[in-house]
């Protein structure tokens, strides 16, 4: 109980120090994760939209895959990470082990298929609703996609917002590749996770509170973004 | 040089023939021996119909007749299992169903402003511009609510908004899968409106309903089908006077068909 309460007592002194540290711990982790979600937005919606639309051999296997790859464990992710980027790896000649890019390479791969499995059902109920109109407009392929993106953009963009909900929570995968290591790696979970081993739980659960308050913001955000949507009729 | 000539007039010349495809008349539309099997059963029965080039014509029929179902397949967005279509002799594929345009039962709006629903269609048409845009919204009354989102309109308003981009095609041949379907007796009688001024104009409609009423109103001939198979085709006063078929009789009299 005292530590709770210690713990929200930090957590406002730090917030409210400003602390240079925990200043660049959270910008690292923003950094790492929106970067990571950029990529799998790309990387995402596009192998998402793809599968919902197009009919091709083995698109059951792949709607699988992703559905399956969603519940990843971060330090399978981690550790498969790991050995393509350490000396021995294929990618060890870059040297990128323990440098914030493994750490957003990780969480690409860990966030890609929540996106791409998400966006395809949202992307493939939609164009089904609108499957019949378009045929009968003779819509092209290219537009009748473009144009159900753009429609389904606040479910997308919900998606988007679970992703990084999911890359910035995450621990397992940044630790292996990034080593938490103090000024260059080290991101608010594995901050936490470091400062419970050494027993100064009052700091870590400042921290957890700080991550807490960002994960509430995002969701704050996507259902903000959703109530939108749902008055004006376009979700 | 010589080539870069030749290969232009070949551009000139394929959006010479485009133009004339869009141009050239769809009508007669001639359909023999059209069979539809679904689920192991045959909704359209070796079915022939034979349609003229002006009017309205009203498809009629209990439920289950196969009214919509022939409404689709004339539309290309069901393949038959069986027979032809040729509407003026081109059998169905793009060039026809893009002179085309149908009006679903249900409408499917996108999740946009009205406005922007027009727009999406007539920036397909290549002819993307507010002033026609006005004028179709204008055309079915929905000029006010140009900015409402779409999917806030009440029923009757989005089936003249689904009306208004159908038009927007300037398709030569529109078709309506009961489109006033459940709507309130202005709403009907302003869509009902909207499509006698189009066939004024020259548009061939070809409207589908089980409502007698409307069809009296509206038919320059009525298509009657029962069991998948057309029973009776003929002009609307011959038609509502002396039904020929003992069908087309039970349900003018109100009796159940089966």
């Amino acid at each position: 109980m005292h530590d709770f309460a210690e713990a929200f007592r930090l957590a406002f002194a730090l917030a409210a120090s400003g602390d240079a540290d925990l200043i660049e711990i959270i910008a690292l982790s923003l950094q790492v994760s929106l970067t990571a979600l950029l990529a799998s937005s790309v990387i995402g919606f596009g192998l998402g939209t793809l599968v919902a639309v197009a009919r091709f051999p083995g698109r059951g296997a792949a709607i699988v895959a992703f559905n399956t790859l969603m519940g990843l464990p971060p330090v399978v992710v981690g550790l498969l990470v790991y050995l393509m980027l350490s000396r021995a790896g294929p990618l060890g000649v870059f040297g990128l082990l323990y440098t914030p890019a493994a750490m957003i390479i990780a969480q690409t791969i860990l966030i890609t298929p929540i996106i791409a499995a998400l966006s395809r059902q949202i992307v493939e109920d939609l164009f089904l609703e609108y499957d019949e109109l378009f045929r009968s407009m003779s819509v092209p392929t290219h537009q009748a996609m473009a144009a159900v993106l753009w429609d389904a953009r606040f479910s997308l963009v919900t998606v988007a917002l679970a992703g990084f909900g999911r890359a910035i929570a995450e621990v397992g995968a940044v630790m292996i590749v990034g080593g938490n290591i103090d000024h260059l790696t080290r991101v608010m979970t594995t901050a936490i996770a470091l400062e419970t081993s050494k027993g100064d739980l009052a700091l870590a659960l400042a921290l957890g509170i700080v991550l807490l308050v960002i994960s509430m913001t995002v969701n704050a955000m996507a259902l903000s973004l959703r109530t939108t949507a749902a008055r004006q009729a376009y979700a | 040089m010589r080539e870069l000539a030749l290969r232009v007039d070949e551009i000139v010349s394929s959006d010479a023939d485009a133009a004339d495809r869009q141009t050239l008349p769809l009508l007669p539309l001639k359909v023999c021996g059209l069979t539809f099997r679904a689920g192991g059963r045959t909704l359209i029965d070796n079915l022939d119909l034979a349609l003229g080039m002006h009017g309205i014509t009203m498809m009629l029929g209990p439920n289950g007749a196969g009214k919509s179902l022939l409404l689709r397949l004339l539309h290309g967005l069901i393949a038959p299992s069986s027979g032809e279509i040729s509407w003026n002799g081109v059998p169905l594929g793009h060039s026809v169903q893009e002179r085309q345009a149908l009006v679903f039962q249900k409408p499917v709006l996108l999740r946009r402003s009205v406005g922007e629903n027009l727009d999406f269609a007539l920036r397909l048409m290549g002819q993307s511009s507010q002033q026609r845009r006005d004028e179709l919204l204008n055309r079915v009354g929905l000029l006010r609510l140009a900015r409402q989102p779409a999917r806030l309109l009440s029923g009757g308003e989005q089936q003249r908004l689904a009306l208004a981009r159908a038009l927007a095609a300037d398709p030569q041949v529109l078709l309506l899968d009961e489109p006033t379907a459940s709507l309130d007796p202005a709403s009907v009688q302003m869509i009902e409106g909207i499509v006698q001024d189009a066939s004024r104009q020259g548009m061939r409609i070809v409207f589908v309903t089980h409502d007698i009423g409307q069809a009296r109103r509206l038919a320059d001939d009525v298509v009657f089908m029962h069991r998948g198979r057309v029973a009776e085709h003929a002009p609307s006063k011959d038609f509502f006077q002396s039904p020929a078929s003992e069908a087309a009789r039970d349900f003018l009299a109100g009796r159940i068909v089966l």
